[in-house]
């Protein structure tokens, strides 16, 4: 076999691969944070834990009903969609006209709350989730083995984050969404329900983090801190990727998965803070984002 | 004003008798973390900058303090100043950067500046990953004062405590505590009348992550510890819920906080998550019922009946006075931010 830069090209593309889940992650969840900010204007702490929540409905609805992984990657969102949703009603609305960090801090107290009661039930240790038989096994490339549930993943978040850009740039629905973006109060003159908008627009959000977390249950052990670790991570993928477009939001998620399964691969003492090294470097150069309009 | 300086001779004579009847070390934890407070709040309460990573300059320093301590066999008060100048050092990188974003974007990447920390502390040497520096000596406090004494300790620590709330009490008093009070209410007003507005702000960071170095560096001395908990993500959360929750932008709001919350996790220590979900719940209560805290409440009461008992004619009107809310009825003039109302 040859050998790439005195990298064996199995390590190589191993990571890479793994840098791509990684990436299709951060994508799947920073367009959820940037469709909630867009017209809510919170970030949603409480995303981190929605994806494991997502992950957690999958794994009790295979233990306690039987039902296996295709029924959960339409449950389990829905289910963590309703409970955002709930959220939303209750509490997030009653901040809408205050300072938007109220919104943060209440997310992170619910965010506490919720991997809180996951970790007094369950307990920290990873619960495993078996790969569905029809997605076991992989494919032998010649220079790297490819695993058909990491293929699958990758393609699965890719569709997602098309879908979400289709649904928002090419329907009525999403025009009004987009409307709403720029002025919610001139939208609502035009007779369009905002409240009702923002409500579904943070249950969407909320189900694309629990679809992610679904994803990922095969892959990581579905444990009740798996969300809270990654949220930073996602959050400074949206620093660096700006919040102002979708697609941006989802190149970024990807560049930057690849980056970090790079830096595994040549230097992996700073494979966990290249991203945040990256955060800095953007910040000096322009401070607004890569696709960030200045605020 | 007499009043104040009754009340804080009762707070004197009650911190010089408290460890007859409290645990000290309890005691000197919550002044730790109490002090950390306050410097936070001299960003959050005062400039309206909310830090989601001060856990770094806390954590950072305590390693700090604990190294030269331990290998270099530093005497405490130079351990003490390295930790904190470590973590000066620390803010003026992290405060120069984020300040270049404002309101959200700020929490977002003080938190990630903070996690870069947290994984250099979890894989450096030194900090000796998830053992953290142990056994770190107290020392001999100027060669005089013996720290291995509890006492003794718990002196210094109320000293250092004192100290650091003087300091803020008397820089939030000043005229440059007034333009960082004009930079949150209005950052555009106070940038046209020709402040330098990032200076002040980064200002007012560094001191904020020097006094939070401090409290750290003391921390590691009482508990001869310097662990990963200590610039973990969740100590940057406790920070922000003690000054939620004893009342930002007061400047004894936060050590109320501080008790509290020292109180809460020293009783369900034993009881697994069950400190994550109650700070939770109060993060939940405090963001949705009372905004301006225990003592910012406090204060709004006492103007009301102080209002109440003098003549109208002779008091300001409500907006205008420190703490109090515009009356329900009126129409809002604009959103309300973070850490008004003082």
């Amino acid at each position: 076999m040859f050998e790439l830069i005195g990298i064996p090209p199995q390590a190589l593309f191993g990571q890479l691969l793994l840098g791509l889940i990684n990436g299709a992650f951060y994508a799947v969840l920073s367009l959820g944070l940037a469709l909630i900010f867009g017209l809510l204007n919170i970030i949603n702490f409480t995303h981190g834990a929605q994806y494991m929540m997502g992950a957690f409905v999958a794994w009790l609805m295979l233990r306690y009903a039987g039902i296996g992984y295709w029924p959960s990657l339409i449950v389990a969102p829905v289910v963590v969609a309703v409970v955002g949703i709930v959220i939303e009603r209750l509490l997030l609305r009653r901040l809408y006209h205050l300072d938007h960090l109220y919104g943060l801090l209440l997310t992170f107290g619910l965010a506490l709350i919720i991997e809180g009661t996951f970790r007094q039930i369950y307990g920290i240790s990873g619960q495993p989730y078996a790969i569905p038989k029809e997605l076991s096994g992989g494919y032998d490339l010649g220079f790297m083995f490819l695993p058909t549930y990491r293929a699958w993943v990758v393609l699965a978040s890719l569709a997602a984050c098309l879908g979400t850009w289709l649904l928002i740039e090419k329907t009525r629905l999403g025009a009004y969404l987009r409307a709403g973006t720029e002025n919610a109060t001139l939208v609502r003159a035009f007779g369009v329900n905002v409240p009702v908008m923002v409500t579904l627009t943070y249950g969407f959000g909320v189900a694309l983090a629990a679809f992610a977390g679904v994803l990922a249950a095969p892959i990581y052990s579905v444990n009740p801190l798996m969300g809270s670790n990654l949220i930073i991570v996602v959050f400074a993928v949206v620093v660096i990727g700006g919040m102002g477009s979708i697609l941006g939001s989802v190149i970024t998620g990807y560049a930057l998965g690849l980056i970090e399964g790079l830096t595994k691969v040549f230097y992996p003492e700073a494979s966990s803070t290249v991203i945040f090294i990256i955060m800095a470097i953007v910040l000096l150069i322009k401070p607004a984002g890569l696709f960030g309009r200045a605020t | 004003m007499r009043l104040y300086w009754i009340a804080l001779a009762v707070a004197a004579v009650a911190a010089v008798f408290a460890p007859t009847v409290l645990y000290p070390v309890f005691l000197m934890k919550a002044l730790c973390f109490a002090l950390f407070a306050c410097a936070f709040n001299l960003l959050l309460g005062y400039v309206g900058l909310l830090s989601f990573g001060h856990a770094a300059f806390f954590g950072f320093a305590a390693y700090a303090t604990g190294h030269a301590a331990k290998v270099w066999g530093w005497n405490p008060e130079f351990a003490v100043l390295a930790g904190t100048a470590v973590a000066t050092g620390l803010g003026l990188a992290f405060g120069a950067l984020a300040i270049r974003r404002q309101g959200i974007y700020f929490a977002m990447i003080t938190l990630a500046l903070a996690q870069m920390v947290y994984f250099f502390s979890l894989q450096a040497p030194f900090t000796h990953g998830e053992d953290g520096i142990q056994a770190i000596p107290r020392g001999e406090l100027f060669g005089l004062f013996d720290l291995r004494n509890t006492e003794t300790m718990y002196f210094f620590v109320l000293a250092v405590f004192a100290g650091g709330l003087w300091l803020i009490w008397r820089t939030v008093h000043s005229p440059f505590g007034q333009v960082l009070k004009a930079i949150r209410e209005n950052e555009q007003r106070a940038v046209s009348l020709g402040y330098k507005v990032d200076h002040y702000k980064l200002t007012a960071f560094v001191m904020s992550a020097a006094l939070s170095g401090l409290a750290g560096s003391v921390k590691a001395l009482v508990f001869q510890l310097a662990s990963l908990t200590d610039v973990h993500w969740h100590t940057s959360g406790e920070v922000v819920l003690m000054t939620l929750l004893g009342g930002m932008g007061t400047v004894l709001g936060p050590v109320v906080g501080a008790f509290l919350v020292v109180t809460v996790q020293n009783y369900f220590a034993t009881f697994g998550a069950w400190v994550t979900i109650i700070q939770g719940v109060i993060f939940v209560v405090v963001v949705l019922l009372f905004r301006r805290g225990i003592v910012g409440e406090l204060n709004a009461l006492w103007l009301r009946l102080r209002r109440r008992s003098v003549p109208a004619a002779t008091t300001p009107p409500a907006a205008a006075r420190p703490g109090v809310e515009p009356a329900a009825h009126e129409p809002p003039p604009r959103k309300r931010r973070v850490g008004e109302g003082s």
